[in-house]
């Protein structure tokens, strides 16, 4: 009321514009087909979903999503596991290659950071399409910045908040009452302790986090991180960082001559002993594998002093999928509130939710309420403030001066 | 009928004249093709990402990359050295026990280790010989007093040495060698030869390698050849066993392919052309090498040496083979407890709980994947006896023309590296919309799965005795008729060997599934791999066992037809 005063109290030209702004609005709506129409469409499609296929939990997920939208919406969800999603983008590259700009094989994928980066630079993605999505006004852009911040590359709508990630590190508080809370601490516990420390192997999601991780505690140049790599800035930037990995190296397990290979292969040491220290991107990880009885119920997380880096993951719709409208359905049912709470289930998957639960129904809400944090997750106050990524440019410059390095 | 009206007279004829051209056409073609889709890019042109003109800059930068000479003497190392044990090994079965019942009992215990695919294979045998592995846990603690696992750097999987991939390769290679050699021995005439050496006073080791060798060797060449290529150019293999700081070159030529640096396609491609190159070196090297010891020991072939009984080397060879068998049960053995598993801490020896979910969880993704493998298996492999059994009848009945000559070819796809050609098929397919359909599956299948059945089939087609048929013939039989009821019915245990092999053939395959399916069709093969990165034991387990079993029911349904009597 009180704004419909001050508006018939302002100038005439005010208004005039106020509904030129609407009426072009109107039009462009017009243009875009509502979303009714596109669920119409979309039955009967068949969506190629492609995801790195390494972890157990989320493909039973994926299986779950899949019954939900046929029964739903019926759409036919394909789960194409890749064992690096780099091969799906390497894929869509090759059917760019051979002129094949409609019906591609790939309708959805599972992808974020420096693979955003190099679809979204070539002109492989889709859209913008994510924010007209109806249950996109859902999602938690303010205190969750890298749903539109994806490594610092602008999202703008290519593609579509799936998961939240927040690196925490994992032990077993029956064997380990105090682990190494900073990254000097952990240095020196690999000296005292031998062949019990190690992280997978960049190009692997979480090795490369690893890097950066150690990377932001040990530089002083923050701002720097924040930009596109420059040739000059690169070298100084990390030299804390290759003098800390070359220190560690030697005490690294199997002498640091050999690397687990993902995430899973990295927990699954910790599970037969041959480590100590673990460390996830899912900081329900812990607590869903002791669910499943693969790790002990002694196993517990943490995260370092001054707090570790977070990012989130997304799905995303190739420029020439041939069935845009039930990938975005789909993609749309991804950030339902049910299929959210369900992720974040550590019984079924503990993946974070992208969600605000303020902006949800007091049903809606409940769901997620409800859930019991697992035994070994922390809780928001414990996980403490997320420290943002690096630009993705970092992200190749530093596994390729780790291979330089460390596999030669 | 006289050859003219024959070959004048019914389609079927027609067909049978044009088989050989056809079927190199089938196998050449995508080769061709595909080589070409990977040499333009190793020259600089790839315009998808921006790279049209011809140039040395990939060769420039592939030169300048971390590690390539350390992935190069790896590939290397290991490809020689998993060649040349298995093929000595398999020598040493074959030299110390030709003449004794021990020739059946090996021949028996082959069938299983052949089916086994390379990748079940290596995923056992990590679990095997890791530091946290089975092996390990038998010893502790009582004897090792390992109360957690130790931390060895050099032993293990994927150790940096390469000697776990070494070892994969030769649980592989050994049966295989081992199985062509027989086939091998068995078309010689090896009891008069035995019999005469014998009453000369010759000793049966002595009698192998002066006599059987010099004759044996040249039907073992293009086995010996196809071993030695594919170790030195394995992926799924090497994936899941080998070092990976650096990896072999075949892996970090996948690696390039497929990271998210589009630029650096150029240089892998001039990597797998690089890669091919080598092999070519490889096979003319390790060719020059055996003419080489051939040469040299021809003094001592003719210098009437007799030699002992050679007892101790039985014992000797017999025990390696008994390793490498025991090695194979056990690493298939560890994966089936593990797919029953739900805790099995270090050290126990066998799982804590065991638990049927792991099976039941998988059961839908298993079944489903079980008919996509057994479809494109089953498909590929009838193409391919169809193609094999066509060009074989060719060659009995009809003047060799050009491509009948050639068909030497066939085995190129066993010798050109998979990755050296298979990103430029993948090209190829989508250029054509035939990516991700069925018939492109089948049709890469092919390519790899005709070499084998047609190498096990064109021995004992050839050797077969032509009197049979001829006899139908003369009693007034059609030579259609000859065929399917006199010659193939006689023939069927050598058909139902190779049409398992073929199978097992195709079940094994990991590239061509990847780069033809589009990822749209999941085998248990491709699956499987996948999930290795996952590092899952139960679930690899549970893939693993099937994807040995496919096969194996194969081989038994093989055997069963061989020995049923029509």
């Amino acid at each position: 009321m009180a704004m419909l005063g001050k508006l018939s109290g302002g100038p005439w030209r005010r208004l005039i514009l106020l509904l030129a702004v609407s009426l072009v609005l109107g039009v462009l709506k017009a243009a875009e087909p509502a979303w009714d129409e596109i669920e119409k469409t979309a039955r009967g499609q068949t969506v190629y979903w492609n995801t790195w296929g390494g972890d157990e939990k989320a493909n039973a997920y994926i299986a779950w999503v899949g019954e939900r939208v046929k029964e739903r919406y019926g759409i036919a969800l394909q789960h194409v596991k890749v064992g690096d999603i780099a091969e799906t983008v390497s894929r869509i590259l090759a059917e760019k290659y051979a002129g094949r700009n409609e019906k591609g094989t790939v309708d959805l994928l599972w992808i974020n950071g420096e693979n955003f980066h190099t679809m979204k630079s070539n002109g492989l993605l889709f859209g913008p399409f994510s924010e007209r999505l109806p249950h996109y006004p859902l999602v938690d852009t303010v205190t969750i910045p890298s749903t539109t911040l994806d490594f610092t590359e602008p999202v703008e709508g290519m593609e579509v908040p799936w998961g939240k990630s927040h690196v925490v590190f994992i032990h077993d508080a029956a064997k380990l009452q105090n682990p190494p809370k900073s990254v000097s601490e952990l240095m020196d516990y690999i000296k005292a302790h031998p062949g019990r420390f190690t992280y997978p192997e960049p190009p692997d999601t979480l090795g490369s986090t690893f890097l950066k991780q150690i990377l932001i505690k040990l530089t002083d140049q923050q701002e720097a991180l924040q930009k596109p790599v420059a040739e000059t800035t690169f070298g100084p930037v990390t030299a804390p960082l290759w003098g800390w990995l070359d220190e560690v190296r030697p005490h690294l397990w199997r002498q640091g001559q050999t690397f687990p290979q993902s995430a899973p292969a990295l927990r699954q040491l910790l599970a037969d002993g041959e480590i100590d220290i673990a460390f996830s991107l899912n900081p329900n990880d812990a607590s869903a594998e002791i669910e499943k009885g693969n790790l002990r119920n002694t196993v517990r997380t943490y995260v370092l002093a001054g707090g570790t880096i977070a990012n989130t993951h997304f799905v995303a719709i190739p420029y020439n999928s041939s069935a845009k409208e039930g990938a975005q359905v789909v993609a749309n049912f991804l950030l339902s509130p049910e299929a959210q709470s369900r992720k974040l289930d550590p019984a079924i998957w503990g993946d974070p939710t992208v969600l605000g639960l303020e902006k949800l129904s007091p049903a809606d809400r409940a769901r997620f309420i409800e859930l019991k944090r697992g035994v070994a997750t922390l809780s928001p106050g414990e996980l403490g403030a997320p420290l943002p990524e690096p630009h993705p440019s970092w992200v190749e410059r530093l596994e390729a001066a780790w291979r330089a390095r460390y596999s030669r | 009928m006289n050859r003219e009206t024959a070959r004048r007279g019914s389609w079927s004829a027609l067909a049978l004249n044009r088989a050989p051209a056809l079927t190199l056409f089938i196998l050449l073609a995508p080769i061709a093709a595909g080589l070409l889709g990977t040499l333009l890019p190793a020259f600089g042109w790839l315009p998808v990402v921006g790279a049209a003109d011809f140039s040395l800059e990939p060769w420039r930068a592939l030169w300048a990359a971390p590690g390539l000479g350390q992935s190069l003497a790896l590939s290397l190392w290991t490809g020689f050295a998993a060649t040349a044990l298995s093929l000595l090994l398999a020598l040493a079965l074959l030299a110390t026990c030709h003449h004794t019942l021990w020739l059946r009992r090996i021949r028996q215990s082959l069938a299983p280790l052949l089916a086994v695919p390379h990748a079940a294979l290596a995923f056992g045998l990590a679990f095997l010989i890791a530091p946290s592995g089975w092996l390990a846990r038998w010893f502790s603690p009582w004897a090792t007093g390992w109360e957690r696992p130790p931390d060895l750097a050099g032993f293990g999987p994927q150790d940096p040495w390469g000697l776990s991939l070494i070892l994969a390769l030769l649980l592989k290679q050994t049966p295989y060698l081992l199985f062509m050699g027989l086939s091998g021995l068995s078309q010689l005439p090896l009891e008069s030869w035995s019999s005469v050496a014998r009453s000369l006073g010759y000793g049966p080791i002595t009698t192998f390698f002066k006599v059987i060798l010099p004759s044996l060797y040249p039907l073992l060449r293009l086995p010996v050849f196809a071993a030695l290529a594919f170790s030195l150019t394995v992926v799924d293999v090497a994936l899941i066993i080998g070092p990976s700081t650096p990896p072999t070159l075949a892996v970090q030529a996948l690696r390039w392919f497929n990271g998210p640096e589009l630029t650096w396609r150029l240089p892998a491609a001039a990597a797998a052309v690089l890669l091919t190159l080598l092999v070519l070196i490889a096979l003319a090297t390790w060719e020059g090498m055996v003419r080489l010891l051939g040469r040299l020991s021809r003094f001592w072939v003719i210098g009437g040496w007799r030699g002992g009984m050679g007892g101790i080397a039985r014992r000797l060879a017999l025990g390696g083979g008994g390793a490498v068998f025991a090695c194979a049960t056990l690493s298939m053995g560890g994966l089936l407890l593990w797919s029953f598993a739900q805790r099995w801490p270090f050290p126990l020896a066998w799982p804590e709980r065991w638990t049927p979910d792991n099976w039941i969880g998988q059961s839908g993704n298993l079944l489903a994947m079980i008919g996509t493998t057994s479809i494109i298996g089953v498909a590929a492999t009838a193409l391919a006896l169809g193609l094999s059994l066509a060009c074989l009848e060719h060659e009995a009945h009809r003047r060799p023309t050009f491509a009948g000559r050639s068909l030497w070819l066939l085995y190129l796809p066993l010798l050109v590296p998979q990755v050296g050609f298979l990103f430029g098929i993948q090209v190829l397919l989508v250029w054509g919309g035939l990516d991700g359909g069925w018939p492109a599956l089948v049709w890469t299948h092919v390519l790899f799965v005709l070499p084998y059945v047609f190498l096990s089939l064109a021995d004992p087609w050839r050797a077969f005795d032509a009197r049979y048929e001829q006899t139908a013939l003369a009693l007034g039989a059609s030579r259609a008729r000859a065929f399917w009821r006199v010659k193939l019915p006689l023939l069927r245990g050598p058909v139902a060997v190779a049409a398992a092999l073929g199978f097992s053939v195709s079940v094994a395959q990991y590239l061509p599934t990847l780069f033809a399916g589009a990822g749209r069709h999941a085998t248990i093969t491709t699956e499987a791999v996948t999930l290795a990165s996952g590092g899952n034991r139960r679930v690899i387990g549970a893939f693993a066992v099937v994807q040995a079993a496919l096969p194996l029911l194969g081989f038994a349904a093989a055997l069963w037809i061989a020995k049923r009597r029509t």
